[in-house]
């Protein structure tokens, strides 16, 4: 009986959010056919660029990995009842911590140069959404505003750094850094063109999920989500966790932006700022702050994002069109959020203690 | 350029100019915001409202030659992105923060889109006021010359300080915003009222785009707003749910982005970006300043960012 428990919630789980895909795909389709496109060649074309080949699932695989990694400082803190927006500020952060060490110690051994890299980058961006934590327990301050206006700062950071003081004078039309040496950037998985940042998010998204369901330091967190003041009445140490799952949520926030740099670009430019924080959000809220959840839905988001280029070759549509699909896919399966618990189907019969029902009696109509 | 004969005095001048220019997206964004929030909810989506507002009237505008209609169809495109998201963030358990990043893709998606074509063309322009003709300087003629959309904005804000003050519909909407029990014990609707509230939110806010591409920079780029819609949402923090002061407030925002490029002008090249995020980390400082664990916000809707 108890291992049978949980099903039709699991059940629940997944055909919401599959059902809302498809009513998302249903609507692109429309809006495909409208715009003069052939909707079933469209999702052909989605479907090949994104998962159809080897070559393609690569592709996406290598947009999915920071977004694996942004998603976490969205699901993390929302653990416990926070949300923070964050994560473009803190994947900048990171990237620009990353690039930072990686050119001023150059000329240790490589493996050195890119641990040291990683680390950078997971402490400039744990620091910078710690911070928000920080504010937002001592001194009140919303979190979400600021780690909005943080994002903003950031940017102007790097934009600051990359044209004046960290400037590469080779650069011209676009201020960059200095490369980091083709030696130290992180290499592909033997194999594949994927980049070892997939291996990165993967780890991440196992780790932060046994942490939080798994273990001790989890529960105190969720249990500071649930109730805050139940929490404070059982003596664990708010403050402290508050700082302490901000600072994780950012590090890996700013471990993807070392992937980006270390991986991908090779220097710090404004392309840094490539939207993969925001996107990063909606992965956490469409896998409800899931970490193993937010892998899945970062690689399907991936094959969206991969997906772009081909609409444009194939299908004439501009490539915003792919911009749209984004759009709709998140607002069906936000929208989806309040169907939870509305269908029969899915409640847990053994959960629902149904009123003793009273014996149905015949009696004569009195005509 | 223009502000080299002037020398110094170009700087404040510069700011002054790019304060009364720069301003009026920031005020159609902040008292569309205002509005929402009043109510209870937030729009963060007003940045995909902006650029779908500044779309749509540089089409129409170049489409009929008449940019006034480009004015009013940008509201129109306000109030159908407005509905969406109002419909999505008042269903039951559905988080507005992140129904409002969803409608920033969907809305830019859609107005980059149907923008694509409209790059090249040059549509006819809002006309501007000559409040400069007395001066024989050209820097300060230019620096006066103003959108009357921008006068619009400025005529609005006290009307929606009145109208939240002194009116029972204003009454209404703050009743829904700092206490849906109690409103919902006089039997207000509060889906209605929050509904009205974010479509005209939206609608401001669509309008404000229209003064993007139609006024100043002018253009339809896809990089035209800049994070203008974003920023809405600090401001209205910064100015504390008043929309008098979001005026103020647009004014200091316009005036702070202005400063970098002003410094630019007379060869000071080298903070640039820092004093183009100084508006950020002043809103930030303020916040940091003024909050406490001891108290909420001041002027803060009861209800705000709470998933009630």
């Amino acid at each position: 009986m108890l291992n049978h428990y949980h099903w039709r919630g699991t059940l629940e789980a997944v055909c919401i959010p599959i059902a809302a895909i498809f009513f998302s795909l249903v609507l692109f389709g429309i809006f495909c056919a409208l715009a003069g496109a052939d909707p079933l060649g469209v999702y052909a074309s989605i479907y090949k660029a994104a998962f159809g080949s080897w070559f393609s699932f690569q592709n996406t695989l290598i947009r999915a990995s920071p977004l694996m990694l942004t998603s976490l400082c969205t699901a993390l803190p929302a653990q416990l009842g926070l949300m923070i927006i964050g994560n473009e500020g803190a994947f900048v952060i990171g990237g620009i911590g990353a690039v930072a060490v990686g050119l001023a110690i150059s000329s240790a051994p490589p493996t050195v140069v890119q641990l040291a890299m990683a680390i950078s980058g997971i402490v400039c961006g744990g620091l910078w959404i710690g911070a928000v934590g920080a504010l937002r327990y001592y001194r009140a301050v919303n979190e979400t505003i600021s780690s909005l206006l943080l994002n903003y700062v950031a940017i102007a950071l790097l934009n600051h750094l990359v044209s004046g003081p960290m400037r590469d004078p080779s650069s011209l039309n676009k201020p960059s850094t200095y490369p980091i040496p083709a030696l130290d950037m992180l290499g592909s998985i033997p194999g594949t063109r994927v980049h070892y940042g997939l291996i990165y998010g993967l780890i991440a998204c196992a780790i932060t999920y046994f942490l939080m369901r798994r273990t001790t330091f989890g529960f105190a967190a969720r249990t500071i989500g649930g109730n805050i003041r139940a929490a404070r009445i059982a003596g664990l140490p708010v403050g402290k966790l508050t700082v302490a799952i901000c600072f994780l949520a950012g590090s890996c926030a700013g471990l993807a932006g070392m992937v980006e740099v270390a991986a991908v670009q090779g220097r710090a430019n404004e392309s840094l700022n490539a939207n993969y924080g925001y996107a990063g959000i909606l992965v956490a809220f469409v896998a409800r702050h899931n970490p193993l959840a937010a892998s899945l839905v970062a690689v399907l988001l991936g094959g969206i994002l991969a997906s772009g280029g081909i609409l444009q070759r194939l299908h004439s549509l501009p490539d915003a069109t792919i911009l749209v699909f984004q759009g709709l896919v998140f607002l069906v399966v936000l929208y989806s959020e309040s169907l939870y618990g509305r269908f029969r189907v899915f409640q847990d019969q053994s959960t629902v203690r149904r009123p003793p029902s009273v014996p149905y009696v015949p009696r004569p109509t009195s005509l | 350029m223009a502000t080299e004969a002037l020398g110094w005095w170009g700087v404040p001048l510069g700011i002054a100019a790019g304060t009364l220019r720069g301003s009026a997206p920031f005020l159609f964004v902040s008292l569309g915001e205002c509005l929402t929030e009043k109510s209870g909810k937030i729009n963060l989506g007003l940045e995909g409202t902006l650029l779908m507002g500044a779309m749509s009237a540089y089409a129409i505008s170049y489409v009929t030659q008449s940019p006034w209609l480009g004015v009013l169809v940008a509201g129109l495109a306000g109030i159908v992105l407005g509905s969406i998201h109002a419909f999505l963030s008042l269903q039951p358990k559905v988080n507005d923060i992140a129904v409002g990043i969803a409608m920033i893709i969907f809305g830019s998606g859609v107005a980059f889109f149907f923008g694509k074509p409209f790059i090249q063309p040059v549509a006819p322009q809002l006309p501007a006021l000559e409040f400069g003709a007395w001066s024989s300087q050209p820097q300060v003629q230019s620096a006066l010359e103003i959108c009357p959309l921008f006068l619009i904005g400025v005529a609005i804000a006290p009307l929606m300080q009145w109208f939240f003050q002194s009116t029972r519909w204003g009454l209404l909407i703050r009743a829904v915003g700092d206490s849906p029990d109690a409103a919902r014990a006089m039997g207000i609707s509060i889906f209605k009222i929050r509904l009205l509230c974010i479509i005209t939110g939206s609608f401001l806010a669509g309008v404000g785009g229209s003064y993007l591409s139609l006024f100043y920079p002018g253009t339809w780029t896809e990089r035209i707003s800049g994070g203008q819609g974003l920023m809405a949402v600090a401001l209205v923090i910064f100015a504390r749910w008043q929309p008098m002061q979001c005026l103020y407030a647009s004014l200091l925002f316009g005036g702070a982005q202005a400063i970098g490029p002003a410094l630019q002008s007379v060869g000071v090249t080298s903070y640039y970006y820092l004093f183009n995020a100084s508006p950020y980390i002043l809103t930030l400082a303020i916040m940091i300043v003024t909050c406490s664990p001891k108290r909420t916000l001041r002027g803060a809707p009861g209800t705000l960012g709470s998933s009630h």
